[in-house]
């Protein structure tokens, strides 16, 4: 499996790190409600199919990204950086 | 008083000479990280052109020569190696010295590449991996900076304390590559 790193190219899936659903991207509010910090800690759906989730290119830039891969094919949609480059 | 001397990273492990590919320890001199500060990378560059007479590398390229060298060093950061950093970057970037942080060797040899490809994940041949290109990526296990100094040689940089482990990868695949002649 390669990545495609929007600052280093196509690169070998052992330069990145899997952190999880990028529903992390989402943070609630700081007033949110208990019910929706619990949705956003811990529940995950788990469906097969398309799923965006966060990398990290841990021995390459460092940047953090959005992934799309779909779980049953392995195929890889998209690679975006979380946050555009300053 | 007891006198201390300075130790290199690679002290006693290096020089070595393989099949023709050569490793050697090089001092860069001073190490300083340039990270600009969130929506001033402009200005950054600007006052690092201005004050060293480099271009500000972008990234996976590396600008400059021997003694004085720029390299794009991870996302939003650049290494300054050779002469101290000028005061007058602080004003819109992080600047960190990390001179004792880094072993860096240079490989030579006209296998050079053949060497590296059994290390490194990333194409290094000169097709696509030009003079000025460098990279962030692995040795082995290990993260590290690759950049191409010359027609057949290239600069590594890994953390000081994995210098043995560098060493010994870099003997393995030099030697592997002799064996096939």
């Amino acid at each position: 499996m390669r990545l495609t790193c929007p600052m280093c190219g196509a690169r070998d899936r052992r330069e990145f790190y899997y952190q999880g659903d990028a529903v992390a991207c989402a943070r609630p509010a700081r007033d949110a409600d208990i019910p929706a910090w619990d949705d956003y800690l811990h529940l995950r759906d788990n469906p097969a199919g398309v799923r965006r989730e966060l990398w990290h290119h841990e021995a390459g830039c460092g940047s953090w990204l959005v992934v799309e891969r779909d779980t049953t094919t392995h195929e890889v949609h998209s690679v975006a950086l979380v946050e555009a480059p300053a | 008083m007891v006198e201390l001397s300075a130790k290199s990273p690679c002290a006693g492990l290096l020089p070595m000479t393989i099949g023709g590919v050569s490793v050697a320890e090089v001092d860069l001199g001073r190490l300083t990280s340039i990270a600009p500060y969130k929506g001033r990378a402009t200005e950054a560059a600007e006052d690092f052109k201005a004050a060293h007479g480099l271009a500000y590398p972008a990234a996976n390229r590396a600008t400059g020569k021997d003694g004085s060298r720029a390299l794009w060093f991870g996302r939003d950061m650049v290494l300054l190696a050779g002469p101290s950093c000028d005061d007058r970057l602080a004003q819109n970037a992080a600047l960190t010295d990390q001179s004792d942080a880094w072993a860096s060797v240079t490989v030579t040899g006209e296998r050079a590449e053949e060497v590296l490809a059994r290390l490194v994940p990333i194409d290094l041949r000169a097709a696509h991996f030009k003079r000025g290109h460098t990279a962030r990526t692995l040795i082995m296990h290990m993260n590290g900076s690759i950049t191409r100094v010359g027609a057949d040689s290239f600069l590594i940089l890994v953390f000081r304390a994995m210098a043995g482990t560098l060493v010994h990868d870099l003997k393995q695949a030099m030697e592997a590559v002799a064996a096939r002649g």
